[in-house]
């Protein structure tokens, strides 16, 4: 009995507490996105100006990474189920790789605008009126809190790679590794908004 | 269905497929934004974007695959988050 209880194990159950966590997560964002729209509404044109400082082939890039990454997790959740921990684990390790890159155009990106002064607070910035200020104040944010996310994503995948190694994860005993990858589709829905939001409206 | 433990395994193709199509929609939305359609180019852009999370819900997070109950239970949320929307906008003239 007690060897039952340590070793207690709920698939159903640890499933539902990862989709309850997304579901605030869910909100979380919603709540920016709802800012978003009413800061938008009451300043279309700054906005639209503003989003021609984007650039949308790095959005686009960056939007086209994390669709293959949300596509090789997914994948190596059927590898490991096909007993296959070898190709679960290349497939984690493409999509951490994945994750890397995103980070480094992020960088880049970030960059690029810090260097045109665009960023909150800066002398540009208060040169323009109230929209441009929010459209940045919102980029940055939302941007930043999805990158974040990246980041906690890749931590979990790099555990579920280890997991995975050491047998801990394997065809009977997999929710975990499907957890980490609803995680990391929760990150490609958030970035499927924002890219349009930010990158498209010009 | 009956058995709780099987757990349906999802082949690489119909991913393969899904990813194809996803990126298909994001030139898609690039593209139909590059031509100038006013409010209307905002509209396409966030009905695709609906249409790329619907296809990552039902089939990356295999809601489709999964008990009925974690998909009513997203479409529920989805509900209260337009409703919030909606009601908020409501303050605004809209």
């Amino acid at each position: 009995m007690e060897q039952d209880t340590h070793d207690h194990y709920d698939h159903e159950g640890s499933k539902l507490g990862m989709w309850l966590f997304i579901f605030t997560e869910l909100l979380f964002f919603g709540g920016l996105f709802i800012v978003y729209g009413v800061s938008r509404y009451k300043n279309g044109i700054a906005f639209s100006m503003s989003a021609e400082e984007l650039d949308v082939t790095i959005g686009t890039v960056n939007t086209i990474i994390l669709l293959i990454s949300s596509a090789t997790i997914a994948m190596s959740i059927s590898s490991i189920q096909m007993k296959k921990a070898k190709l679960t684990i290349a497939l984690l390790s493409v999509t951490l790789i994945l994750g890397i890159i995103f980070l480094i155009n992020k960088y880049f990106e970030w960059g690029a605008k810090i260097d045109h002064g665009l960023y909150p607070g800066s002398d540009v910035l208060q040169q323009f009126g109230n929209g441009e200020t929010l459209f940045f104040g919102l980029y940055y944010f939302m941007t930043g809190l999805h990158a974040l996310h990246i980041i906690i994503g890749m931590i979990f995948i790099a555990v579920m790679i280890v997991k995975v190694r050491n047998g801990k994860i394997h065809a009977d005993r997999f929710v975990q590794l499907e957890n980490a990858g609803l995680y990391w589709h929760l990150v490609d829905i958030i970035w499927i908004f924002l890219f349009p939001l930010f990158y498209l409206i010009a | 269905m009956e058995n709780s433990e099987e757990h349906k395994i999802v082949s690489f193709k119909t991913y393969l497929i899904i990813l194809v199509s996803l990126i298909c929609f994001t030139l898609l939305s690039v593209f139909v934004t590059k031509i100038d359609l006013g409010n209307i180019s905002i509209i396409v852009a966030l009905s695709i974007a609906a249409i790329k999370s619907l296809l990552v819900f039902s089939v990356f997070m295999h809601l489709y695959y999964d008990k009925k109950m974690y998909s009513i239970m997203v479409a529920g949320v989805i509900l209260l988050m337009t409703l919030v929307l909606i009601i908020t906008f409501l303050d605004y003239g809209f």
